[in-house]
């Protein structure tokens, strides 16, 4: 189901988690929403669901008004971050919840709930655990039964809150992959919150990058990776170098001097340039737009990673870059820096 | 600590040993006969039976004040929340003239009531009102940290799965409160069936119909019956070790389901 | 088992809450989406009730109270002062009252030295070392929480009546326990025993045994390291428990009455007191005195109150 927000706008008191919030969500996709912690990510998940009111602002689900729906009847499956299992209930009867407390006109009979429960425990591997306890399962374990029982109310979509956050590294990786498949096989719109930029890159179609509650970009995850839309997302995601220079017209400088690269476009005045560690080519000395001494080199894979003192200022702006093995850097060596890739923005903010 | 061990047992162990010492005095038929008497069996069954009464009542009205003093707020919420342990605090003989005076005849609430054509103090229904008053802060007070306590996400997610607030709250959240339920409905009744000093005043005290068993000890012994009030004694403890043994069990049980953390 | 339980756990205020379910008083920025989908209100938050049932549940609750708790007290005062303020001073000035509060005082200062001192003793023991019979003295300290007060004076009286154990002995040597001062000093050190251990057991299990083990280490003897390292820990929850054991102590009524034989001016204390007056029929004498428990009673909760707060602040640094 495809769903659309539209001017959202939610304050606690004088702060506004999310101001003016514009999303669309075309059906079957898998949806990340990816900021820190305070960007509004999950207030806006939960405005989905109907666990949250907006102060102004519309939602629809395929078309329709969702928020004249409380969440009880929205049909939305929401998995929680600590899962909220019921513990008083066994895996089978938490999965089952759903539908036993459906209005009498179209609950199902005891059977088709029995089968159709076994099948989303089969769904998510876990139908040996059918008669455990909450309490009795691993992290991994109730993740996997959450997601279950939201799927047993057949949701027109599906959303998860920070769904990998309390497990740990190895289980994360590999409910990432599930969660993927997951979604190919049983193809329902979902969103799920991260603030872990690896998460949302691997697992969504789209990423929405969202800080102090506005929505910074949207886009596959190629593109937030390699073309940033603003200065926040290029910071975010991926590990970048970020020098302060200026711009006027074309040119730009760092300190004073200039760089000899152009400006892209980039308005004049205080700015900031952005380059992956990657991007930046290393060079003999006296080739490229910057300068630096390396200070000490480490080798790990394919790449060796340089901390490099820029020249002329006075040993103070040190830089990160990765560089391939294909000649081995030596600290102490001069070198020139040469940006392949980069962006620059105005340096407001 | 050996200090510690020999002040516990003067004070606490050799007291109860004399208990049951003066009970195996008796002969087992004349234990049985004391218990089976008319009037200590009435006793007894009024005790216990006016004091279940009092505990369901504690049961669902302390359940009810604590989601009024947990979830809402309104003006006096704290107010409402401190004079739960009242009931606690009153010596148990102010407790007892005040809930007298308050329903005699012509009291406050008793004039009214008589009017409807119903006597409250010195019958059984005054046993229950002070029993209901004296336990009312234990229901309140085991069960209040634990709703505190509750994790607002079962909500969320039993609304989120279309349960409508009914079934949330009687599906989900009830449940999840049943152990704290339990023990508080257990002290309430425990306190209830030693209760003597609220109770006294405003029972009547009338042997068969309103005496209970706390009274009949003080009773006998008063006519220096020491081995009547000992079997009485016995039995309520026996009792009442039973039921909280019993309660804790189910307790136990249920909370073998459902871990607190 | 155990009625302490009941009294502390009073204190954590609704932190938890307070964001989410703030539904009845705020009243946000007026808004005019409000006032518009005031149908649908109720639907708003999924974790509270439509307003009709919020509205019954808080009369409920409130009707409740105020009956069974609020009146009871308000009856107190009203007939304390029914005849005047002049008859109420007169009363609490008959010598009877005055033998009666002073009976009260030394019985409460008795039983609560003794009681803290032992408590404290028994708290340490149980929260700081492993010992076989460990849960036996936890359930013994419970064990008074759990037999009504008349059984509690009844063994005083089986031990040192005319017909007890020790009967016969005290007579030959005059000694008068029961029906005099130290049976009734014993009848309350029996129920109020557990009060201090029940409010300092946790609080020391919580604080472990380290900073004592670092004092040890620091050259500090047995007795220093409890004064200058368990004790300040300790205090407030030291004078949470030394409070409820001296309420209890100045109210205990019905193990009192066993062993007290009730001689006028010599072994009547302020709740037997009240008992005898109010069955003479002298109401205004008997709900004075009993106005002065009460108003004991009501300190006793403001000062827990407080007490509480200050335990919980204590409590937050080193938790979780």
């Amino acid at each position: 189901m495809a769903i659309e927000v539209t001017n959202i706008v939610k304050k606690f008191g004088s702060f506004a988690a999310l101001d003016n919030v514009d999303l669309k969500v075309a059906d079957g996709e898998l949806l990340a929403l990816l900021g820190p912690s305070g960007s509004g990510k999950t207030t806006l998940l939960r405005i989905i669901a109907g666990l949250d009111w907006p102060d102004s602002g519309e939602v629809a689900i395929d078309g329709e008004n969702a928020l004249s729906r409380g969440a009880s009847e929205r049909q939305v499956g929401f998995v929680f971050q600590h899962y909220a299992l019921f513990r008083h209930m066994t895996v089978f009867e938490n999965v089952a919840f759903g539908l036993r407390v459906q209005p009498r006109a179209i609950r199902k009979d005891e059977a088709t709930i029995r089968a159709r429960v076994k099948n989303l425990l089969d769904l998510v591997q876990l139908d040996w655990l059918a008669n455990r306890y909450p309490s009795q399962l691993s992290g991994g374990q109730r993740q996997r039964i959450a997601l279950a029982r939201a799927l047993a109310i057949e949701p027109r979509i599906l959303l998860l809150d920070e769904p990998f956050g309390a497990l740990d590294a190895k289980v994360r990786k590999e409910l990432r992959q599930w969660l993927r498949s997951l979604h190919s096989e049983i193809h329902v719109t979902s969103i799920f919150v991260t603030h872990d930029q690896e998460e949302a890159l691997e697992v969504a179609n789209r990423v929405v990058v969202m800080d102090k509650g506005r929505i910074e970009q949207i886009g596959s995850p190629g593109e937030v990776y390699d073309n940033p839309a603003t200065a926040f997302v290029h910071g975010f995601i991926g590990e970048s170098i970020v020098l302060p220079v200026d711009v006027a017209g074309d040119a730009v400088r760092l300190d004073g001097r200039p760089l000899n690269i152009p400006a892209l476009g980039a308005a004049s005045g205080a700015a900031k340039l952005f380059v992956r560690r990657h991007d930046m080519a290393v060079g003999p000395a006296g080739t490229g737009a910057l300068e630096g001494a390396i200070r000490h080199v480490r080798s790990f894979g394919p790449i060796q990673r340089a901390e490099v003192a820029l020249a002329g200022s006075e040993g103070k702006t040190v830089i990160e870059i990765d560089a391939p093995r294909d000649r081995e850097l030596q600290a102490g060596e001069i070198v020139s820096l040469q940006p392949r890739r980069y962006r620059i923005f105005a340096a407001q903010e | 600590m050996g200090l510690t061990l020999t002040w516990l047992s003067v004070i606490i162990l050799i007291p109860l040993a004399a208990l049951f010492l003066k009970t195996f005095e008796l002969s087992l038929d004349q234990f049985w006969a004391i218990v089976t008497s008319r009037r200590t069996l009435n006793a007894l069954k009024i005790s216990f039976g006016l004091s279940f009464a009092a505990a369901c009542v504690n049961l669902v009205m302390g359940t009810i004040i604590v989601w009024a003093l947990v979830r809402y707020r309104f003006p006096g919420r704290r107010l409402f929340d401190a004079i739960v342990d009242i009931p606690f605090a009153l010596p148990t003989a102010v407790a007892g003239v005040a809930l007298t005076q308050l329903f005699a005849q012509k009291g406050w609430l008793g004039a009214p009531l008589a009017e409807l054509g119903i006597k409250v103090a010195f019958t059984p229904i005054g046993i229950f009102i002070a029993m209901v008053f004296i336990g009312i802060p234990f229901v309140v007070r085991t069960v209040q940290p634990v709703l505190i306590d509750l994790d607002p996400e079962i909500e969320e997610a039993a609304a989120s799965l279309g349960a409508n607030r009914w079934h949330t709250v009687f599906r989900v959240i009830l449940p999840s409160l049943i152990p704290a339920l339990l023990t508080g409905f257990a002290l309430a009744f425990a306190r209830a069936i030693g209760e003597y000093g609220s109770v006294i005043f405003i029972a009547g005290n009338l042997p068969n119909i309103s005496e209970i068993a706390p009274l009949l000890i003080v009773i006998r012994l008063s006519e220096f019956r020491y081995a009547d009030a000992t079997a009485i004694a016995v039995v309520m403890l026996v009792a009442s070790f039973l039921i909280i043994f019993l309660i804790n069990r189910l307790q136990r049980w249920a909370q073998a389901r459902i871990p607190v953390h | 088992m155990s009625m302490q339980t009941g009294l502390a756990t009073s204190t954590t205020q609704l932190r938890t809450y307070a964001p989410a379910t703030d539904v009845s008083v705020a009243a946000p920025a007026p808004r005019l989406e409000i006032a518009r989908a005031e149908p649908v209100a109720a639907r708003r938050n999924p974790r509270t009730e439509p307003g009709p049932i919020r509205l019954i549940i808080i009369a409920l609750a409130i009707a409740f109270l105020s009956i069974f708790v609020v009146l009871p007290l308000l009856v107190v005062f009203a007939s304390a002062f029914s005849k005047g303020i002049v008859a109420y001073f007169a009363a609490l000035a008959e010598p009877e009252a005055l033998a009666a509060i002073k009976l009260t005082l030394l019985i409460a200062a008795i039983s609560v030295t003794l009681n803290l001192v032992f408590g404290v003793v028994a708290a340490w023991a149980i929260s700081k070392f492993e010992f076989t019979g460990k849960t036996f003295l936890i359930t013994l300290i419970d064990l008074p929480f759990s037999v009504s007060p008349v059984i509690s004076g009844l063994v005083f009286v089986l031990l040192f009546g005319a017909q007890g154990y020790f009967g016969t002995w005290l007579q030959a040597h005059n000694v008068h326990i029961l029906f005099a001062v130290p049976g009734i000093a014993l009848a309350t050190i029996f129920v109020t025993f557990p009060f201090v251990a029940r409010a300092l057991i946790p609080l020391m299990q919580e604080q472990g045994t380290q900073e004592e083990e670092a004092a040890i280490s620091l050259g500090a003897s047995g007795l220093q390291t409890f004064f200058r390292v368990t004790l300040p820990n300790i205090k407030w929850g030291l004078l949470y428990g030394v409070l409820l054991c001296n309420a209890r102590a100045m109210g205990e009524f019905g193990a009192v009455s066993v062993v007290s034989g009730h001689i006028r001016g010599e072994t009547n204390t302020m709740p037997l007191l009240v008992e005898i007056l109010y069955n003479e029929y002298q109401f205004v004498a008997s709900f004075a005195i009993a106005s002065l428990l009460a108003m004991l009673a009501l300190i006793t909760l403001v000062a827990k109150t407080v007490l509480e707060r200050r335990l919980d602040e204590a409590e937050v640094p080193d938790g979780d």
